[in-house]
């Protein structure tokens, strides 16, 4: 980011007006990497349709703003800090914006999407564009009134004023700005001059949500609204072979039982339509009810009869699957550099260790739900999804309709983690209201939710290094996995580029179980791997483990490989950011100190865990987190969020494991599944480098660490090396040396 | 179809209803207070939870033939103007990330506040140990009923 730079966009293709019918103006601002460029803008005002627009800004002849939230908010706080982008170009007290979520714009906008931590690093800047641009336009506007020129005026604050001290408020020129030509190049602020971005701001929707307003998918009703009840195979590999409804019709308030799969059938045999697409093409048994309840209860009174279609399989066999496609030769190297080969058999010594994690299911606290209304003319969705151009785009293959016939609307999610990536849920609503032409809500309970997810994949790492001459001289990383391997920037991550000999490969088995996304994926276990192996080769070589750190991302500055993905600099900064807040290195009797760092996400992260040990077994007291995440649009949303990552995957390493057994995943409930609580939370101590680099996302990126940072103090205190997940299956309470 | 009459946010209601159906889905389907959250069903996130005569309990495990006659208080109902004082706190502390457990949450803790005003660190994470908050917000929702306690003190 350049503070005060003058912009090269052309701003007539994404930003355009309109005076308000009811006063004001209206600026819609097509993302331009997320809009099409034949993205019209209304100029009708009777016929001003807010489905028109990726996001607006609205300002009334009060001066009140309101700015429209584009992309999905799942809990990562964008409704809130992605407005706070526009209003500081814009240049408006925050207190008088307004904030809306917009519905989904099939038509125009390709982008409205949750995932990845991209949507503030993507949208930083044409944020920044379209809030100083309408800033821009409406002091040119009172520039003309006056008689003066724009340049005489200045902005703050929704109040414009001229050289001789002439005031006038954003909402008394709104009009006229809007009938201006739109500038071709505006001034973006100097970032020491931002009065929103950098302040914590709370979200947008706290009054809301603490007095229990209707705010997420299971809480959207509509008159005459119906609830239907999902009866999914039990075991993955299973189909549906007959099912006697005769007890689930006798409940009072079930309204019918009927079938659905024909059309997600016709779906697969499409071929590809949308990766989002996890469903199946067996039959289910819906019920229909009046209330939630009733259509639970209807469900448990369905016998069902279930055959099997393909082979159903146990933990026991991903197991040996995985290990034997680690033992075996058919991978696909992913990045090669230098001679591994050469490396390992020139090496002094060689460490070698492998890694193995659990299926994971995302347990969103709210369970998967989505409201249909399918009717001859139109198709109204509503619900929670972090896809919902995808949603509109597979309703339309799914049930044979025009998509321009499909609209969606956002509700706020109770939690993503990628789950809301996928659709099955949303295709699952549609093609029952297309049977019974009805509005419904599909309702998941947390059974449901459980057993048919899409889970993230189990996956084991071996990881092997070569020290030559006290350097590492060669590293090669393999991986195992269920369902799909890593993703094609991953190999580039640390410690590409800073070991000359460095080589990825990956093997996969492709098992009948839907895997997917799981808050940052691949990564989630693969930093714990990664950074575990570290922990262990410094040791092996006689050296600081932070200290190896920094020697290897000097090599890495001096490595101009272009696909490199981390900056040396930046993961320098994190971990000197780090460990000295955490005092690493001096740590109070009885406390054990681990250290992990890592990039991802286009976020760089260095955590220091500090655990004690409490009967046998390790507390994690706290973690010291250093993040550079660039500019901190939101200190007080960031926090949540980088305190969160950390707590969640200390939660996820420690506890988190979802194993099946003839097809059957073997955990349905929280009682038998185990997520982390209060009470085994550590204080989260944060600390962000010092920035004005445009941002990056925060969603996902303090979360792979710190699994790692956990495994190397519970080393530190017991002299076990913890290679598998959940640690909690496999620390031996005997080895503690104290 | 049984009818029930109910005491919810010091308002007389008249359900027709199941008998063993919980009165979470009672609050959220028949009587439109969807601030009470459906998150397991068994009693294990504390989603759901309202004071029943002032006690935090599940309102998932709770049958409606059994709410007759009992005080209840949804998040609806904890004050008039949302200005409860642990919900003063939820806000100035900025606890929720997808808010989805927080109503929950804000119950389990007003009910604990109300027996225990000057609770220890220990005490508040006992207390509040069986709300799962997925994202997990816990150092802000522990923060929160501290700010909340010196509040009510």
């Amino acid at each position: 980011m350049t503070p005060s730079k003058q912009s090269n966009f052309s701003r007539r293709s994404f930003l355009k007006t309109s005076a308000l019918a009811s006063g004001g103006m209206l600026i819609g601002f097509n993302l331009f990497n997320a809009c099409k460029s034949d993205a019209k803008v209304p100029v009708d005002i009777s016929q001003l349709n807010f489905n028109d627009f990726n996001a607006f800004i609205k300002i009334s002849n009060e001066g009140k703003v309101t700015i429209f939230s584009i992309n999905p908010e799942i809990g990562q706080g964008v409704k809130t800090s992605m407005p706070m982008i526009i209003a500081e170009e814009l240049d408006v007290p925050w207190d008088d914006v307004y904030v809306q979520q917009a519905p989904l714009d099939t038509k125009n906008f390709n982008n409205q999407i949750a995932g990845g931590s991209q949507s503030i690093r993507q949208n930083w800047e044409p944020l920044r564009q379209t809030g100083a641009t309408a800033k821009q336009m409406l002091v040119n506007a009172a520039a003309a009134r006056w008689g003066v020129s724009a340049k005489e005026c200045t902005a703050k604050q929704g109040v414009i004023t001229n050289s001789k001290g002439d005031k006038l408020g954003y909402g008394d020129v709104v009009l006229e700005a809007a009938a201006m030509e739109v500038p071709e190049n505006v001034t973006l602020k100097d970032p020491k001059d931002f009065t929103i971005i950098g302040k914590g701001t709370s979200n947008v929707d706290i009054d809301g949500i603490i007095t229990g307003k209707p705010l997420f998918g299971l809480d959207y009703k509509e008159e005459g609204m119906l609830y239907a009840s999902v009866l999914r195979p039990p075991a993955f590999g299973q189909v549906l072979e007959s099912f006697d409804a005769t007890a689930a019709k006798a409940i009072p308030g079930v309204i019918d039982v009927i079938t659905i799969g024909e059309k997600a059938r016709n779906f697969l045999s499409k071929g590809y339509v949308s990766w989002t697409a996890t469903l199946s093409g067996t039959d289910k048994v819906v019920v229909i009810a009046k209330t939630t309840w009733d259509a639970i209860k209807g469900k448990k009174a369905i016998k069902a009869v279930w055959k099997d279609e393909s082979p159903l399989e146990s933990t026991e066999f991903h197991n040996k699957t995985l290990l034997d496609l680690l033992d075996g030769t058919s991978f696909k190297t992913m990045r090669s550099d230098g001679d591994i080969d050469k490396a390992f058999a020139e090496a002094d010594e060689v460490l070698e260790r492998t890694y193995e994690s659990s299926f994971l299911p995302h347990n969103t606290m709210e369970p998967m739900n989505f409201f249909a209304n399918v009717s001859a003319d139109k198709i109204h969705l509503v619900g929670p999804t972090q896809t919902p151009e995808e949603v509109a785009k597979s309703v339309a293959v799914l049930l044979d309709r025009n998509v321009d016939d499909i609209y969606v609307e956002m509700t706020r999610m109770g939690g993503g983690f990628g789950r809301r990536l996928y659709s099955d849920f949303a295709l699952e609503a549609a093609e029952i209201s297309n049977i019974i032409m009805k509005p419904v809500k599909m309702v998941s309970t947390r059974e449901d939710d459980m057993t048919t997810g899409v889970y993230r994949p189990a996956t084991k790492y071996r990881i092997k290094a070569s020290i030559k001459n006290g350097e590492i001289s060669g590293y090669q990383l393999k991986e195992a996995a269920v369902g799909g391997n890593m993703y094609g920037l991953i190999p580039n991550f640390f410690p590409a580029a800073a070991i000359s000999n460095y080589q990825v490969d990956v093997a996969n088995y492709n098992s009948n179980i839907t895997t997917g996304a799981w808050r940052a994926p691949y990564t989630n276990f693969l930093a714990n791997a990664e950074q575990s192996f570290f922990d262990e080769l410094a040791e092996l070589m006689g050296v600081d483990r932070v200290q190896l750190h920094l020697d290897l991302l000097e090599k890495a500055k001096q490595n101009l490989d272009p696909k490199i993905e981390y900056s040396p600099e930046r993961l320098q900064g994190v971990i000197k950011l780090a460990t000295e807040k955490a005092n690493w290195g001096h740590a109070k009797e009885g406390v054990y100190q681990g250290f992990s760092v890592y990039y991802c996400h286009n976020s760089h992260v260095a955590e220091v865990a500090d655990i004690v040990m409490n009967n046998g077994l390790p507390e994690v007291k706290k973690v010291t987190v250093a993040v550079d995440c660039g500019v901190v649009v939101n200190p007080l949303g960031a926090k949540n969020q980088v305190a969160g990552g950390v707590i969640d995957g200390i939660g996820h390493a420690l506890y988190g494991e979802l194993t099946f057994n003839n097809g059957i995943p073997q955990s349905n409930n929280f009682d038998t599944y185990q997520l982390i609580r209060m009470g085994q939370t550590p204080q989260v101590d944060i600390h962000f480098v010092d920035s004005d680099i445009a941002p990056t996302g925060l969603g996902e990126p303090t979360l792979p660490p710190v699994g790692a940072a956990v495994a190397n103090a519970i080393y530190k205190a017991t002299g076990q090396r913890l290679t598998k997940q959940p640690y909690i299956n496999h620390i031996k309470v005997e080895k503690i040396l104290s | 179809m049984p009818t029930f009459n109910l005491k919810i946010n010091n308002k007389a209601y008249t359900v027709e209803a199941e008998m063993d159906t919980p009165l979470l889905w009672v609050l959220r389907d028949h009587l439109n207070l969807v601030g009470t959250k459906f998150g397991c069903g068994i009693g294990q996130c504390g989603a759901c939870t309202v004071h029943v005569e002032g006690n935090a309990m599940r309102s998932c495990l709770i049958q409606v033939s059994q709410s007759e006659g009992m005080n209840i208080t949804t998040i609806e109902g904890l004050s008039e103007e949302g200005d409860h004082p642990v919900q003063q706190a939820w806000k100035e502390v900025d606890v929720p990330q997808c808010g989805y457990c927080q109503s929950g949450q804000i119950m389990t803790a007003s009910a604990f506040l109300n027996k225990n005003s000057n609770p220890s660190e220990t005490e508040i994470r006992n207390a509040m140990h069986g709300n799962i908050c997925r994202c997990a917000s816990y150092n802000s929702i522990e923060k929160a009923v501290k700010v909340a306690a010196d509040k009510i003190k």
